[in-house]
C-alpha cells in the first residue's frame, strides 16, 4: 500500500488501522477486496518508525496492542501536502490518483477538482509533445506507431480527468 | 488600436436565458484576450457554455453584457447587417456536423461565401481552388460531400472558413465527428495554419486537439477557472513515457 495514501486517509482524523482499511475498501470497491488486511498495518508501523505517524494506545483497550489510535505528525501532515501536489504521470497508478482525491476531499485538505486541474495541465503538455512528435514522423513509420500508442494513452487519462472533474464538480453542487 | 493590443477579445461576457429560479447562465462573466497568430483551445463539459461563449465572440448571437471585440470594433454593438459583414470578411467558422451543401461540389461550397460577399466568379474560384490545394485536396475539387470520407469533408470546411480571408478562425467541436486517422489529418491542417499565422480559437471536447493550442482554458458553469499555457516539454519526458527509462 503506497504510504502517501495511508497518510493522507489519516489527514482527516486521528483513527485505528480497522478503520482505514474499511475507508479503503470503500473508497476502492471490488478492486479493495484483493488488498490483504495486513497491507495497512505494515505501512502504518514504517510510517511510525520513519516519524510520520504516532500511535497512541487506544483508551479502554489497553491491552490489545493492534488496537491504537494512529495520527499524523508534522512531518506527516507535511508529506501529505507534497503528495496532494505532485502532478507525475503515470508515476501514479489510477488507483493512486482516485485515493489522492479521495482522502483530499474527506480531510478538506485541496480542493479534488484543483488536483484534477493541475494534473490536466501536466497532461496536456506530454500530449502536446507526444503529439507534435508524432505529426512529424512520416506516414506509416514505426516510431509514429509508438507515439500514437502514447497519444492514445494520454487521451484515456485525460478522459478518466474528466469523470473525475464530474464526479466531484456535482459531490460539490450537492453540499 | 495599439500593435498589441488583442485580435480579439471580451470582458464581463455573459450570455443568460430564462428568469428567476429558471435562469440559466451559459456564460457567466468571461474575460478573453486572443493575440493575433495565437491558438486558443477552450474546453469543458457539456453544458459549460463553450459553444455559446463561441458563438457570442463570432457575432453568431448578441451576449446579455459585458464587451465582445474583433481588431478593436465593438461586435456586441454592431446592427444586424454589420454582423452579417463581420461573418462574411472576419470571422471563419467550422462545424463539428461541417454544414456543407450535398448538392455543391467541394471547391463549390469553398467558394459560395465569397461569391455571397460579391466577389466576381473568377476571383472566387481562383482563391478556393487554391485553398483545396492548401487542405491538400485538390484532387478532390469536384467532388461531391458524399464521396468525401469525414476528414475530407472538414477540411473543405475549414477551406471554406478560410475563403473571406478571416481575422479570425472560430472552430466549435471540429474533431467531434471524426474518428482518429481523420482527427490526425485535421490536427495536422491547424498546426499549418499556425504557423502561416492565423487566429483560432477552437472550443473541443477532444484533449487531442486541445493539446495543440500555444493556450488551452478550461470552462466550467460558464466561468474560466484554468489556463494553461502548454509550451514546449522535453522529450526525455515521452521516453519515460513509453517506458524507456525508469520513472
Amino acid at each position: 500500500m503506497q504510504q502517501e495514501v495511508v497518510l493522507a486517509l489519516l489527514a482527516k482524523e486521528p483513527s485505528h488501522g480497522y478503520q482505514l482499511r474499511a475507508r479503503l475498501r470503500q473508497a476502492l470497491g471490488p478492486l479493495g477486496e484483493g488488498m490483504n488486511a495486513g497491507q495497512v498495518y505494515v505501512t502504518l508501523t514504517r510510517l511510525e518508525k520513519a516519524g510520520l505517524v504516532a500511535a497512541e494506545p487506544s483508551a479502554g483497550l489497553p491491552d490489545r496492542p493492534d488496537r491504537k489510535v494512529y495520527e499524523l505528525t508534522p512531518a506527516g501532515q507535511q508529506r501529505v501536502a507534497d503528495w496532494l501536489g505532485e502532478v507525475g504521470w503515470p508515476g501514479p497508478a489510477p488507483a493512486e490518483f482516485h485515493l489522492k482525491l479521495v482522502a483530499a476531499a474527506a480531510a478538506r485538505l485541496a480542493d479534488p477538482l484543483t488536483i484534477v486541474d493541475a494534473q490536466r495541465r501536466e497532461l496536456l503538455r506530454r500530449l502536446r509533445d507526444a503529439q507534435r512528435a508524432a505529426m512529424a514522423e512520416p506516414d506509416g513509420s514505426e516510431a509514429g506507431l509508438l507515439l500514437e500508442g502514447l497519444v492514445l494513452r494520454l487521451q484515456a487519462d485525460l478522459r478518466w480527468l474528466e469523470a473525475c472533474e464530474r464526479h466531484w464538480m456535482s459531490r460539490k453542487d450537492r453540499s | 488600436m495599439t500593435e498589441d493590443a488583442a485580435l480579439l477579445s471580451c470582458c464581463g461576457l455573459r450570455k443568460t436565458y430564462g428568469k428567476d429560479a429558471g435562469l440559466v447562465r451559459a456564460v457567466d462573466g468571461v474575460d478573453l484576450d486572443v493575440a493575433a497568430g495565437e491558438t486558443v483551445a477552450i474546453m469543458g463539459p457539456s453544458g459549460c457554455g463553450k459553444s455559446t461563449l463561441l458563438h457570442l465572440l463570432g457575432g453568431l448571437d448578441r451576449p446579455s453584457g459585458g464587451e465582445v471585440r474583433l481588431a478593436g470594433s465593438r461586435v456586441d454593438q454592431m446592427s444586424e447587417r454589420a454582423l452579417a459583414r463581420l461573418r462574411q470578411d472576419a470571422v471563419g467558422f467550422v462545424f463539428q456536423a461541417f454544414h456543407l451543401m450535398d448538392e455543391l461540389t467541394a471547391v463549390e461550397n469553398v467558394e459560395l461565401p465569397a461569391l455571397l460577399a460579391g466577389r466576381p466568379a473568377r476571383t472566387a474560384r481562383r482563391r478556393a481552388t487554391e485553398l483545396m490545394e492548401r487542405v491538400g485536396l485538390a484532387d478532390r475539387a469536384g467532388f461531391l460531400p458524399a464521396a468525401l470520407s469525414g476528414g475530407q469533408r472538414q477540411r473543405v470546411a475549414i477551406a471554406r472558413a478560410l475563403v473571406g480571408e478571416p481575422r479570425v478562425v472560430l472552430a466549435d467541436e471540429p474533431t467531434g465527428n471524426l474518428d482518429s486517422a481523420a482527427t490526425l489529418e485535421v490536427l495536422r491542417l491547424f498546426e499549418s495554419l499556425h504557423v502561416a499565422g492565423q487566429t483560432l480559437v477552437i472550443v473541443t471536447h477532444d484533449s487531442r486537439i486541445a493539446a495543440t493550442a500555444d493556450r488551452m482554458i478550461s470552462m466550467r458553469d460558464g466561468a474560466f477557472i484554468d489556463e494553461t499555457r502548454l509550451t514546449g516539454g522535453t522529450r526525455g519526458d515521452l521516453g519515460a513515457l513509453a517506458g524507456l527509462e525508469g520513472p
